[in-house]
């Protein structure tokens, strides 16, 4: 067809598209970054009618949030929880992957099912689920090991270790997939070259996952930077957590529980903006060697 | 986290209640036949939110009552969850016709001017309520922003039977409680009189209260913030020097911990407000009929005095086009006796009204050793005193929570936590643009 017969159709085409990016996702993002200039002042005593008004403020809560040590903390405390559930995680999930895809395995349905089911559970309940076996008097691991599993220290361990229960399954499964398509003749090849079977995983197999890998990262990544439902269900059990151990829960805790939605929409933003320089820093990082490309 | 608990606590104590007393018996209206316009353009209809269980039940009464106003019960989380959502829908410009607000949430309601100034709806209704508790609903001010449903007074509750086992007297003074607490620890190690929740401030404000805090006080056009004041860190410095001794726990309340101790006899009273028996029945199963009650442990010996912890208003949304007809409901359901005789029986609430407070018969169920369990309350109720809240409690009671935790963790003094809510109160204010005064 020539341009002049496409008429309109290609617009007609796009419109649903583009009403549902305009409606659900450019108008809220919008809408939080003129919250995030914006802040209420109120005159004297603060009550009644007209006491309080929404003013501009320019960029004062973005250098607030910014300013704010409680911030940094919560990144700092993230970045060592995020640190040890990307490594364990993908780690296990490689790990669990290369060894379902070896030709001596056992009960190879079984264990990718057991591995993958607690995916299927809701964070909310496994982390409750793990803050029951956690807690003291209920625990029936407290028994046998005399270990205060929601100390000071532990409780980063005890919260990555939940996270890395839901995720290793997920994880597992995308490179697991990424392992069966692969044609077999390969691996026949590298046989006849006299390859071990672990030297077909190292040397074959985790060289072709590299893309995978590379994407199951950056959704970790993303996925451990807002971390939010692990801290905020354990902490009503216990009194090593903070309302702002991490950022995400600072934005809760200033939207929801100090009535504060000017600088919680600044705070978003900031999270935001560090999870899109972490996970294309990232890439921009493994790029190279993963796509080949310069 | 506290009050949906509650709220479950209570529903599931109350369901024998229930079966019992059905909610259909007529009742009797005092208000007269409504306006004629009003059939001509359909029923008004007001939308209510409220965690007090069975307020469904309640509602229908006056439903039949009054087919022209006609009121939907929407269910809530409760605690401080639900008053978030209240001003967040207050914000975005559909908030429900009728709220429930509790005390310490109603200024910040009023300061986001969320709530309707109900003076010339209520002046027939003043007399009902105690001065303090009017002050709590008028912040001391000539407006009125909401009609008082129920208090809790403290008071101590305590295992009567270990008591008696362990040979220790119901301490009459907080000096007595803290021996009382070291008796225990030598009889059981595994048993301790009490524990201190980092996750509750309300049960922190209502000791507080009963020293006679004063965190908030509104003199003219300024507010006066004096959280770390001397009764305050007098409360906190008697609980740091009972945790850091070990004469005490630390372990927060409302958790299957908490739970499983009071269960087991490890937890020998709880300083706790006038609703307690939902939460012991409910939680605490297996101790029915083993709990007591008594009044708080005093400062000074031979006074009489007791703070709140919860407790809350009715309140009408500023944006309500049917306020007169919202204010008149909620006359009725917290001053019409059989309105009041259904909330003390379905939802299990203290009543605000001075006269339902002393017509209050049968003790819980919980309690049935102790027949005066009323009349115990109503003395303690006598003496408790309370405080203007301040238009940030959110700020104030997350700042005990993090100082507390924070406390507790690395042992510092609990005295730092409430100067950090302080200072974080203070620090909020200032940045909105309140007036302060020192």
């Amino acid at each position: 067809m020539k341009r002049s017969e496409r008429g309109i159709w290609p617009y007609l085409f796009l419109t649903p598209a583009m009403v549902l990016f305009t409606l659900f996702l450019a108008v809220p993002i919008g809408y939080t970054v003129y919250l995030a200039t914006r802040r209420t002042k109120v005159s004297g005593l603060g009550l009644g009618r007209g006491a309080r008004r929404e003013v501009f403020v320019g960029f004062d809560n973005f250098a607030a949030a910014l300013a704010d040590g409680e911030l940094w903390s919560g990144w700092l405390r993230v970045l060592g929880y995020g640190a040890l559930v990307l490594v364990v995680m993908l780690g296990l999930a490689l790990l669990f992957a290369l060894l379902l895809d070896s030709a001596r395995v056992r009960l190879a349905r079984f264990s990718r099912i057991a591995i993958f089911l607690p995916y299927a559970v809701p964070g909310v309940a496994a982390t409750l689920l793990w803050g029951f076996l956690y807690l003291p008097s209920l625990s029936p691991i407290r028994e046998l090991l005399d270990i205060d599993f929601l100390g000071a220290t532990t409780v980063t361990y005890s919260m990555a270790n939940v996270a890395v229960w839901g995720g290793v399954g997920f994880n597992m499964l995308v490179l697991y997939t990424t392992l069966r398509a692969i044609p077999r003749d390969l691996y026949e090849a590298a046989r006849l070259d006299g390859a071990s079977e672990f030297q077909i995983a190292v040397r074959v197999k985790i060289p072709i996952l590299t893309p995978a890998i590379i994407l199951t990262t950056v959704f970790s990544i993303i996925a451990t930077v807002q971390v939010f439902t692990e801290p905020t269900t354990l902490r009503p059990l216990t009194n090593t957590i903070s309302s702002t151990w991490s950022p995400l829960m600072k934005v809760y805790r200033d939207a929801f529980v100090t009535g504060d939605l000017y600088s919680a929409a600044a705070t978003s933003i900031v999270i935001a903006a560090v999870s899109l320089v972490l996970s294309f820093g990232f890439l921009r990082v493994v790029r190279n060697r993963a796509f080949g490309e310069g | 986290m506290r009050a949906p608990r509650l709220g479950a606590a209570l529903a599931v104590a109350l369901t024998a209640t229930l079966a019992s007393c059905g909610s259909s018996e007529p009742v009797e209206s005092t208000e007269a036949a409504q306006s004629p316009t009003a059939a001509a353009q359909g029923p008004v209809k007001l939308t209510y939110w409220t965690w007090a269980p069975n307020m469904d039940k309640i509602v229908e009464v006056w439903n039949k009552a009054h087919p022209d106003i006609q009121v939907t019960v929407s269910k809530q989380a409760g605690g401080d969850d639900a008053a978030a959502k209240f001003l967040t829908a207050a914000k975005a410009g559909n908030p429900p016709d009728l709220v429930q607000a509790e005390y310490q949430h109603l200024p910040s309601f009023i300061a986001a001017d969320a709530v309707a100034d109900l003076k010339a709806e209520t002046a027939a209704i003043k007399g009902e309520f105690t001065e303090g508790l009017w002050g709590l609903v008028t912040l001391g001010t000539e407006s009125v922003y909401g009609v008082p449903q129920d208090s809790g007074p403290m008071m101590l509750f305590y295992r009567k039977d270990l008591f008696d086992k362990y040979g220790i007297a119901v301490p009459k003074t907080w000096q007595e409680y803290g021996d009382a607490a070291r008796t225990v620890r030598k009889k059981d190690p595994k048993a301790y009189l009490g524990t201190f929740s980092s996750k509750d401030p309300g049960a922190f404000t209502g000791l507080a209260q009963q020293a006679g805090a004063q965190w908030w006080a509104i003199s003219g056009e300024s507010w006066k913030v004096n959280i770390a004041d001397e009764p305050t860190k007098k409360v906190a410095d008697y609980w740091d020097g009972l945790v850091k001794e070990g004469a005490i726990d630390d372990m927060p309340y409302f958790t299957p911990d908490w739970n499983k101790a009071l269960n087991d006899g490890k937890l020998l009273t709880w300083p706790s407000a006038i609703w307690a028996p939902g939460v012991l029945s409910s939680n605490a199963p297996k101790a029915k009929g083993k709990w007591a009650v008594a009044p708080l442990p005093q400062w000074n010996a031979g006074e009489s005095y007791s703070g709140f912890w919860g407790g809350s208003s009715t309140a009408v949304s500023a944006k309500t086009p049917h306020k007169a007809a919202a204010a008149q409901f909620i006359t009725w359901l917290n001053t019409d006796p059989a309105a009041i005789d259904l909330l003390v029986k379905e939802a299990a609430i203290y009543p605000a009204s001075t006269k339902a407070q002393a017509a209050l018969g049968a003790a819980p169920e919980y309690f049935a050793g102790q027949p005066d369990f009323w009349q115990q309350a109503a003395a303690v109720s006598a003496g408790a005193r309370g405080f203007t809240f301040g238009p940030n409690v959110g700020v104030t009671y997350n700042a005990f929570r993090d100082g507390f935790d924070k406390a507790l963790q690395a042992k510092t003094p609990f005295a730092d936590a409430v100067q950090a809510m302080q200072d974080a109160t203070v620090a909020d204010m200032r940045k909105a643009g309140f007036q302060l005064s020192s």
